[in-house]
């Protein structure tokens, strides 16, 4: 407890998490009044749609995530952390730790102010979330952002440059998981189970996800695990690549 | 007790410290003395667990620092005064590191009233000038209040008035009895504040001990003799084992003390109009010792060294 409590301070004393945290949402509500706004009798509004900004609240959620731990190697804020916290792997755990968390508040924050602003725009379209997978698609948005967040600070500790970490996370991110679908015949088998796209499952998984107008919400995943196992999947890549960042961060100089 | 045995830490092919051994002891202010890139601040970052070393161990009272528990309440350190985030305040910034000592937020306000920045302390520290980063790094360092205290070049760009402080300060922890390092290239420094001495170059120990010692053992003590007999004095010092060199209308005597050089003319009946020893000062013993180990030092210099050698 103590250590999730130093990390909080750090990460509310400065201002980049605001500022990311008002992008985040600014971009997110603001796409989803821009489908409810734009949906007529071809392109009806439908949950999905609300979401659409949901992809973009995710770079810039891993933005902050990554400098939330590269500005400490940047300041070198990260040596005062070591000598006031020698025991480098639960410090690192909670400074992931309080990251997802504020990760997950803008994710619940996005997801369910697209949806609002949507149902405010749009009162005559029914927007009510029933099922199982509307949940998946408003209330997932924050555990996705959370477990993304974990991955860029797991990138972050690796990296320690700003610039680099967040390059690594967007080419990946952005280009490399849609361009790998490009290699001949294996293309689409890699894609299946790249990281995002798996994470993405949880959001924009079943019903049949190739059946959705893909102009409706974010693009749909493609991957073949179920939703809830393809966010464990995903968990667990997180975990695994937070594991390699601590255990690099334990044995380096600081 | 800090102890260090047989620390050594290698960058690559790079030699940074070399087997060094020493010991700071408890209530005293132990100088860390070398030239620049001689590796005080690499030994320094062993003590404090930040750099793991090749080989070697240093412990303080017994245990590595990794081990230690809530070790700002043991040791605090100031390795460098820019270690703060430019955007956070300076009371955040003690703040956070208090949190992680389960110190109260009421010892935050102390020690910035204590090294005189409670005006500022909402200010952020991306705007202080290097004596007020310094002061905070003091500030952070005592928010413990550890027994043990590091400081790496603590007036390094200071100010005369900034220098005066910290020294001021240092006297001060002394008193209270703290254990304080403090590493610097400036042998002056040194003189005026600390008792013991641990002297490095090039990552090798050179010297571990009082000052006065370390004065004694680099400088060769020489005596002064002035007599209207100087060539007789000379040949008898010499027939004695002495070493003598001309110094004007003077000698300077070598490997002979005072008594025996004024017993020697007394036996021979020669008149001395003076017998005055010489102490070195301690730049002159550092230079003397560390002459040898310093990593960067100008062409000119090296071109010097390269002539002496030949010589």
């Amino acid at each position: 407890m103590t250590l999730l409590a130093v990390e909080r301070i750090k990460l509310f004393t400065t201002r980049s998490p605001w500022w990311c945290t008002l992008i985040a949402l600014a971009l997110t509500v603001g796409f989803g009044a821009l489908m409810a706004g734009t949906a007529d009798a071809t392109e009806p509004l439908n949950i999905a749609a609300t979401q659409f900004g949901y992809g973009f609240g995710l770079v810039v959620v891993m933005v902050m995530a990554t400098l939330a731990i590269t500005t400490e190697y940047r300041f070198s804020t990260i040596r005062a952390t070591f000598l006031a916290v020698p025991n480098r792997p639960s410090t690192l755990v909670a400074k992931a730790t309080v990251v997802a968390i504020m990760a997950a508040i803008i994710g619940e924050l996005a997801a369910f102010g697209s949806w609002g602003i949507a149902s405010v725009i749009k009162p005559d379209i029914d927007l009510t979330i029933n099922t199982a997978y509307e949940w998946r698609a408003v209330a997932g948005v924050g555990l996705v952002y959370a477990l993304s967040a974990v991955v860029a600070v797991a990138v972050g500790v690796l990296v320690r440059h700003s610039a680099g970490a967040i390059a690594v996370l967007l080419i990946w991110n952005q280009l490399v998981e849609p361009l790998v679908q490009l290699i001949p015949k294996v293309g689409d088998d890699i894609h299946k189970w790249m990281p995002f796209n798996i994470a993405n499952k949880l959001i924009t998984g079943d019903p049949d996800p190739t059946a959705r107008n893909v102009l409706q919400g974010p693009p749909p995943s493609d991957a073949v695990l179920g939703p809830w196992p393809a966010i464990g999947v995903f968990a667990a890549f997180a975990a695994v690549l937070l594991g390699i960042a601590i255990v690099v961060a334990n044995r380096r100089d600081a | 007790m800090i102890e260090a045995t047989g620390l050594t830490k290698h960058y690559g092919r790079t030699v940074a410290v070399d087997n060094l051994s020493f010991t700071v002891s408890e209530g005293k202010v132990t100088g860390f003395l070398g030239p620049n890139g001689a590796g005080k601040s690499t030994t320094m970052r062993m003590i404090l667990g930040l750099d793991r070393p090749t080989s070697g161990d240093v412990r303080i009272d017994g245990q590595h620092y990794r081990d230690l528990h809530q070790p700002l309440r043991t040791v605090g350190a100031l390795l460098d005064a820019k270690w703060v985030h430019p955007n956070r305040s300076a009371r955040a910034h003690l703040r956070w590191l208090a949190a992680a000592s389960k110190l109260p937020r009421s010892r935050v306000d102390e020690v910035l009233d204590l090294v005189g920045l409670g005006g500022v302390a909402d200010k952020n520290a991306g705007g202080f000038s290097l004596g007020m980063s310094q002061r905070l790094g003091i500030a952070a360092a005592l928010l413990g209040d550890p027994k043990v205290l590091l400081f790496d070049e603590p007036v390094n760009g200071l100010d005369p008035e900034g220098i005066l402080w910290i020294r001021k300060f240092m006297h001060r922890l002394a008193a209270e009895g703290r254990t304080v390092f403090v590493s610097s290239h400036l042998l002056s420094e040194m003189a005026q504040t600390a008792q013991d001495l641990v002297v490095i170059g090039r990552g090798k120990l050179i010297h571990q001990g009082t000052v006065d010692e370390f004065i004694a053992h680099a400088t060769e003590s020489t005596v002064l003799v002035r007599s209207p007999e100087l060539e007789k004095l000379g040949e008898h010092l010499l027939g004695a084992g002495a070493g003598i060199s001309d110094d004007g209308d003077a000698l300077r005597v070598s490997g002979m003390d005072s008594a025996a050089i004024g017993e020697l003319a007394a036996a021979k009946q020669i008149t001395l109009h003076e017998l005055s020893p010489q102490v070195g000062s301690l730049e002159q013993a550092f230079i003397q010792l560390t002459g040898d180990s310093v990593e960067y030092r100008t062409a000119e210099a090296a071109q010097r060294a390269g002539q002496e050698e030949r010589a």
